[in-house]
């Protein structure tokens, strides 16, 4: 025997755990080289939504539907909108009838009708990816299909996803689901294409009521960066520790 | 939109009250069969190592054949993965750009060096058949004995070499790659409760105790499963013997069927492993009910509501108790003892249910509830994959590649 | 003669081999860790760039200033100013090469995103006028009586 058995098993060990390993896996940045790659960047892309001026009208969810190509029809959409009744016998009633695609246009809610006289406060909660700064999603994903970019956008590649869906149970929000179409991983993208454009995303070109914004959170004379920091905003379920940067003004306790 | 699209999940997805627009089951039954799989592979390997590392003498008969065994069960494992995966084709990005800080991707390497250790304890296991094999089929007429003969020579990776000393060193390396078996088969399946268990999105599955409930119970139903096949195997040969009229060269009261004995003295083994994984999984119920954080109220609701019947009928109830009752009661007999390990495996493929299934039975919203309608006739791809009959086919493949395996690398023997 | 025992590590290096020359191959060449570091950038760099040059449909009332002043002006002055063109027009996408006319949307369901009743307290969504649009001309187009361009006044 030309080798202990000893180095032969150490070796069996290392080579098993090589060979899984690519070199590039090793190639992480430095804290200061990462630190320097991020401050290098002037943009921090956040997102206000304002839920006393949304009146439910739904044209967000449909303009970012018809924007972003996700199939009219299929059940689920990048960006939705929930109305929340709170009623005077302290019940708690909430629906999203087609995301809100067309709007509220009934009484009735989650199979009965409600009538506005037995409700103590009401509120419409648009909802969206919250691009968040610890994104749980892409701490999951296995190959490296969905990543944050620089300036902080979580983003999906479609031609790398695996659709294994472990993103899809990781966020805490719901917001991502399988494209119908593409078969792959599917999420709000803050409309990459048009905010990189210097346009604002469809959803808030689309609402009349302004109540959705999109802002440079690294730019202190943003309308949105002012108002996050001058103004009480809440953030949605802040216990996962994901920190996400969709802020809401009026966000009631009831709101999940 | 003129597009044509699909939404599948919708098909076996019920929602109840308020539930966010893209929420669905998105991982069904192939996601309960995954855990099952790979919780197969680990125990039956680990009941092979129990005799070669600790020299468990009871468990020596056993020891080959749950080797060979949870090499088959190995080849499965992946398969409700590929099912699953929308993308099937692009699995093998997961050895390609695999990003560590998720817990699937260690299904790459965990996986691969798994397989290797297995496969080379298989090896130095059978390397001595092998060589007589191939010797034994030189020069003999037929296209069936040159292929085979070919095979096994490749099987040899040419060494020939079946000397005194050689084969001791086989033995060696066998108890080595067994002990290194052990852990790995350990995290290979302590992972896959990693995948849930660090989930903090979900209420349900988020428990640092998940991987090692995982573990208990995969070794749990990985020794049922490698003592149910072989009485089953045992008892069938012994029937064929029996009742054909032509002649074998042995007896059926040579055969004698599966051993009582040796089917007791493991039997006390799955009990052990049995009373460890309740215990923590009992230990997660209370903890959580004591605790009662914000997720409780919806939790309880599911576990001691909508999931009742899942939960402490099928699965506490005729998965744990039931068979447990069975095994400790004096006079164990064969049959019995069928019976109870039928109810073991149906008892961990009930936990895994309940804890992928019963993870999404309700939103994340906390105030609505999801349903699982199990597709049971396929009338699609999607509906078959991952319905019935897909975890069907999954079910039923280790037994068919075992059978095929078995053809070349016998495990089971008759006792004289 | 050489010890047999180490032939199963020669098939393994033989399949790592096999599993790197195959990365070597499939995987694109600026698929690395980027900005975010490991756990948050590790991507193909170029999808950045997809994303980047995924069509834009919704040009927005700018793009529709110049071509139709006639329509524009009239709406501006009106209530329903804070209504964007496309949102019951369609989005333009590269109108008027492609499509060449957009399809009006003037069905009730449009209307009725705002203007259906529903008079919740301190709700912005009250102050709307509104109508149960089952019983107020169930039906009918809005249109045949109310022109969403000068919602103030009834008719045309």
């Amino acid at each position: 025997m030309s080798i202990s058995r000893r180095d032969f098993l150490l070796s069996t060990l290392k080579i098993a755990a090589a060979s899984a390993l690519p070199l590039s896996a090793f190639k992480i940045l430095s804290p200061a080289e990462a630190r320097a790659a991020i401050e290098a960047t002037s943009v921090r892309w956040g997102f206000l939504v304002d839920t006393y001026k949304c009146v439910g009208c739904g044209f967000c969810v449909k303009a970012c539907k018809l924007e972003n190509e996700v199939p009219y029809d299929a059940p689920v959409t990048r960006t939705w909108v929930e109305r929340y009744l709170i009623l005077k016998d302290g019940r708690m009633v909430a629906d999203t009838p087609l995301g809100g695609r067309d709007g509220f246009t009934k009484l009735e809610i989650q199979e009965e009708i409600v009538e506005p006289k037995d409700v103590s406060k009401a509120f419409f909660v648009p909802k969206l990816c919250n691009q968040c700064e610890n994104p749980p999603c892409v701490q999951v994903c296995p190959v490296g299909a969905t990543y944050q970019t620089a300036d902080g956008v979580v983003l999906v590649d479609r031609t790398w996803c695996i659709g294994c869906g472990y993103c899809i149970m990781a966020c805490p929000y719901g917001v991502r689901f399988f494209h119908p179409v593409y078969k792959v991983a599917e999420k709000c993208t803050f409309c990459y294409h048009r905010i990189n454009k210097g346009m604002k995303t469809a959803c808030v070109g689309a609402c009349p009521f302004g109540a959705r914004q999109i802002g440079n959170l690294k730019d202190p004379n943003d309308p949105v960066t002012k108002t996050i920091m001058t103004e009480r905003v809440a953030v949605l379920k802040d216990e996962y520790g994901t920190k996400p940067q969709v802020y809401y003004i009026g966000l009631d306790e009831n709101v999940r | 939109m003129t597009e044509a699209w699909s939404y599948p999940e919708a098909l076996w997805t019920v929602k109840d009250l308020f539930v966010y627009p893209n929420e669905y089951i998105y991982w069904s039954v192939q996601i309960v069969m995954y855990p099952l799989m790979t919780g197969l592979v680990a125990g039956a390997f680990v009941l092979s190592s129990l005799y070669h590392v600790f020299g468990l003498k009871d468990l020596k008969d056993m020891a080959k054949f749950s080797l060979v065994f949870s090499f088959a069960l190995l080849l499965v494992a992946p398969m409700p993965l590929m099912f699953h995966l929308q993308q099937p084709l692009r699995g093998m990005e997961v050895f390609f750009t695999p990003h560590f800080t998720s817990a699937i991707s260690a299904f790459g390497i965990v996986f691969f060096s798994y397989s290797i250790v297995v496969a080379t304890e298989i090896w130095f296991v059978y390397r001595k058949f092998f060589v007589e094999q191939a010797i034994a089929l030189k020069g003999k007429e037929g296209l069936g004995n040159s292929l085979k003969q070919k095979l096994y020579s490749l099987l040899t990776l040419g060494a020939y070499d079946i000397s005194e000393k050689a084969l001791h060193k086989d033995e060696k390396a066998v108890k080595i790659l067994a002990g290194i078996g052990i852990p790995v088969a350990c995290f290979l399946h302590g992972y896959a409760g990693f995948i849930f268990g660090s989930v903090k999105a979900n209420a349900l599955w988020m428990t640092p105790l998940m991987p090692v409930i995982f573990i208990m119970s995969a070794i749990v139903s990985g020794i049922a499963l490698c003592m149910l096949t072989y009485i089953v195997i045992m008892e069938w040969k012994k029937f064929r013997i029996k009742t054909s009229r032509k002649s074998w060269d042995v007896t059926a009261a040579e055969v004698g069927g599966a051993e009582v004995d040796l089917i007791r003295k493991t039997s006390r083994y799955l009990i052990g492993f049995m009373i460890a994984a309740i215990t923590l999984e009992i230990l997660d119920l209370v903890f959580r009910g004591y605790t009662a954080v914000k997720s409780w109220e919806i939790l309880r609701s599911v576990i001691y509501g909508k999931d009742f019947v899942d939960i402490f009928i099928l699965q506490y109830g005729f998965g744990n108790l039931l068979p447990f009752i069975m095994l400790v009661l004096p006079g164990l007999t064969i049959r019995r003892t069928a019976i109870a390990l039928v109810l073991v495996i149906f008892g961990v493929f009930m936990m895994r249910w309940n804890v992928v299934i019963g993870g999404q039975a309700f939103s994340l919203s906390f105030a609505g509830y999801m349903h699982y309608k199990l597709p049971f006739i396929p009338e699609n791809i999607e509906t078959y994959k991952e319905g019935f009959f897909g975890a069907l086919t999954i079910g039923l493949m280790p037994f068919a590649l075992f059978w095929v395996i078995n053809k070349f690398i016998p495990s089971l023997k008759y006792h004289k | 003669m050489s010890s047999h025992v180490l032939r199963p590590l020669w098939v393994v290096i033989i399949i790592v081999i096999l599993i790197l020359v195959a990365r070597f191959v499939i995987v694109p060449p600026d698929f690395g860790i980027q900005e975010r570091g490991f756990m948050y950038g590790y991507h193909r760099k170029s999808n950045e760039d997809d994303w980047k040059a995924f069509k834009v449909k919704y040009k927005t009332r700018k793009y529709c200033k110049d071509c139709h002043p006639d329509k524009y002006e009239p709406i501006m002055s009106s209530k329903h100013r804070i209504i964007q063109c496309e949102n019951c027009h369609g989005p333009a996408v590269d109108h008027p090469e492609d499509p060449p006319k957009l399809v009006v949307d003037k069905s009730r369901s449009l209307c009725i995103r705002c203007h259906a009743r529903l008079l919740y307290p301190r709700t912005e969504r009250a102050k709307i006028k509104g109508i149960d649009p089952e019983e107020h001309n169930a039906g009918m187009e809005c249109s045949m009586c109310h022109n969403p361009h000068k919602p103030d006044m009834e008719g045309w």
